[in-house]
């Protein structure tokens, strides 16, 4: 057998057939997915939440992660910033011809893993390959159904002034540690993706408080721009203090380098939350105990003045606007 | 990673914002020459920090702000030539030049790659030996000895299918131009941080000797600019304008010997033209004929239609520093980050992203 994926693997024939029955199914193997029938069948009850969302990350490995890691977890925390109990993904796989069915199979080891951390099934999938330069090595479509109490009521328009903004740990990990593995940027320390499933962070969350009033993982676009969609579709203003907001060193001095400012930086296992004062610290406690919020901290909270407008205090003491990320971070030049 | 946090150190801010504070007397104008500096007094809330007396402009240390647009019109021009491919820095390809830009080109079909220096552009050519790579040269002083290095690495690999449209501009020229133009009075500069890294600071001598302005070379942390405008008002207070070095970690008097070389090696200095201000000579950096294969303006020919301004864009004006942003009709209104009118509002460096990034203070 070849080593490396050819058109035929998507051709609907028997080595569609045996990508899906060696390469797939072995790892991600459950009961409505070994029955390869057209659609899964499950049984859910009561509110579902359902997302979907598409990965092209170049490079498809970097440090902390890989694409499969990052498809599964990417869905399984849209999910769970709705408050919803990940359950079941589906997975599907778009591959450029060519790649090495050693990296494709490291991809499905990942989704795997991550799949059986987050506690989801794979239930259905789908595989297809194209010519050489029509995709970039690989792309994966993830969608996700979570169910969700009742009485949870997570949205990203329910701050209200007093609130407080709780962050859950370091934030431009996954941004630097793309960058620096795409353009070949070495670091003395090296800096590692923070992709990782929030599931069970939100659910420990949730038993700690019932006024979580909204909840969002700042992935592109950074912290600065998941603010910013709260204060606008709360239409509430957001203060946050500079020096609060966890940075690892190697983050922070890359970002100096490349003239970059972290806030605007992505993330792939952090979440805001922006919670009822008077519940702010039994959530933030209760965040510290799980791995993933053990460096969660408090960064700022809710107002009434300046709508629509999130206005950071500066390491210095003055105050400046903190505006959405406008088209792409790049590095500065002079 | 030492050397941040440092920098950054709030008391140390506050005391010297008090020094400065306590310092001034006499109202005084400064001028940030680099947008990097910019960016940073924006970010860190600076402006708020310095007594009223103290009015800083923006400068026009823009690589990508001060890109003529007849310069980027040929970058585009380039880029739909068969077989080619462009490499540039990330911002160029936002810049609107007459009738199109290169990221509109790319989406036509045209190969622009992204490259974070000269030397990646390398890389491409040797991987694409069928087509002619040709990297977009802008910068100061900081990324000409990259370019060079880059020219000086492809004549010793015999790698024959790379090209560089040198734009590179001097800043000491454009220095003496603004001060010979005397649109704005200034008392100080705030001297380039990168820049004085590779040319030191006995260039930028003739701002005190010849035009009594202050000068003070600063780094890009919040305490290295504090220190900086420290310097100036005290020069100014003192009557006593020279040329000091507020950067000393990074910065020498006779700047990195190894780079200067590699510059001189590889370009002569020659006329070129900066948007808002025209034709400075003495100001840019051409290819030495010894190298001239790798020049792009010699092994290419386009043509070009004649250049158009944006109507209404002040970027010429905020790079002389004869306006701020906000006193752009077109500033926030028409011209956004996402559909920018001029460089300035297009690139990390320019004085409209940053304005309209980190707008004003708000308490």
């Amino acid at each position: 057998m070849s080593d490396t994926i050819l058109l035929a693997h998507g051709s609907g024939g028997k080595l569609s057939h045996d990508l899906v029955e060696k390469r797939f199914l072995p790892f991600l193997a459950n009961p409505a997915l070994n029955k390869l029938d057209d659609s899964a069948i499950f049984e859910a009850s009561g509110h579902l939440a359902f997302t979907t969302d598409s990965y092209v990350v170049n490079p498809i490995f970097f440090p902390g992660g890989d694409i499969g890691k990052l498809a599964v977890c990417g869905t399984v925390n849209d999910l769970a910033m709705s408050g919803a109990k990940p359950a079941y993904l589906s997975l599907s796989v778009i591959i450029e011809e060519g790649l090495s069915l050693d990296e494709l199979e490291q991809i499905v080891q990942s989704v795997k893993k991550a799949a059986e951390e987050a506690e989801v099934s794979i239930i259905t999938g789908d595989t297809k390959v194209v010519n050489r330069g029509q995709a970039d090595k690989l792309f994966i479509t993830t969608s996700g159904i979570g169910i969700i109490s009742p009485e949870v009521d997570i949205s990203g328009a329910n701050a209200k002034a007093g609130d407080k903004v709780i962050l859950s740990g370091t934030i431009g990990d996954h941004g630097i540690a793309i960058m620096s593995q795409r353009e070949g940027l070495r670091f003395s320390v090296p800096v590692e993706s923070d992709c990782a499933p929030l599931n069970k962070l939100v659910s420990q969350m949730l038993e700690a408080s019932s006024r979580i009033h909204c909840l969002r993982d700042p992935t592109r676009g950074g912290l600065a721009t998941t603010l910013n969609e709260f204060a606008r579709q709360s239409n509430v203003g957001i203060v946050i203090e500079e020096d609060k907001i966890p940075i690892m060193e190697g983050v922070k001095a890359a970002c100096e380098l490349l003239g970059l400012d972290p806030i605007y930086v992505a993330n792939e296992g952090k979440l805001v939350a922006i919670v009822e004062p008077s519940d702010a610290d039994k959530v933030l406690a209760q965040m510290k105990q799980i791995g993933y919020g053990r460096e969660a901290a408090i960064i700022g909270e809710v107002t009434a003045k300046h709508p629509g407008r999130v206005i950071m205090k500066t390491k210095l003491g003055p105050s400046r606007i903190v505006d959405m990320l406008s088209g792409e971070l790049l590095p500065r030049i002079c | 990673m030492k050397f941040v946090d440092e920098y950054q150190n709030s008391e140390l801010a506050r005391r010297l914002a008090h020094r400065i504070t306590n310092r001034s007397t006499k109202t005084i104008r400064l001028m940030e020459f680099c947008g990097g500096h910019t960016h940073a007094i924006m970010r860190y809330g600076i402006r708020q920090l310095v007594p009223k007396t103290v009015e800083m402009r923006s400068g026009p240390g823009c690589p990508v702000c001060v890109t003529a647009t007849a310069d980027l019109d040929k970058a585009i021009a380039l880029a739909h030539l068969p077989e080619v491919i462009i490499t540039t820095f990330g911002d160029m390809i936002r810049v609107p030049g007459s009738y199109s830009s290169l990221q509109q080109s790319k989406a036509e079909g045209a190969d622009i790659r992204i490259v974070y220096s000269a030397i990646d552009a390398i890389e491409t050519a040797v991987a694409n030996p069928e087509e002619s790579v040709i990297f977009i040269g802008i910068g100061f002083e900081t990324t000409a000895p990259t370019i060079a290095a880059s020219i000086l690495k492809a004549q010793q690999r015999k790698i024959e299918n790379f090209y560089v449209l040198s734009l590179n501009k001097l800043t000491p020229p454009v220095m003496k131009a603004l001060l010979d133009l005397g649109e704005v009075k200034l008392d100080g500069i705030i001297g380039p941080g990168h820049v004085s890294v590779i040319i030191g600071s006995h260039p930028y001598e003739f701002i005190s000797n010849s035009y009594g302005v202050a000068c003070v070379i600063s780094g890009f942390e919040p305490l290295d600019i504090l220190l900086c405008i420290d310097k100036l008002v005290e020069q100014v207070e003192n009557g006593q304008p020279k040329v000091e070095i507020a950067y000393p970690r990074g910065v020498k008097p006779e700047g990195n010997s190894k780079a200067l070389q590699l510059m001189e090696e590889v370009f002569e200095v020659g006329g070129a033209d900066w948007r808002g201000i025209g034709t400075i000579p003495q100001s840019g950096l051409k290819i030495r004929k010894e190298y001239e294969r790798f020049d792009a303006d010699k092994a290419f020919s386009v043509s070009l239609k004649p250049v158009r301004e944006p109507k209404g864009c002040r970027c010429g004006d905020v790079i002389r520093g004869a306006a701020t942003p906000p006193e752009c009709k077109l500033f926030r209104k028409v011209c956004t980050p996402e559909t920018p009118v001029g460089p300035c509002m297009v690139s990390s460096e320019g004085a409209c992203a940053a304005y309209n990034q980190y707008g004003e203070s708000c308490e």
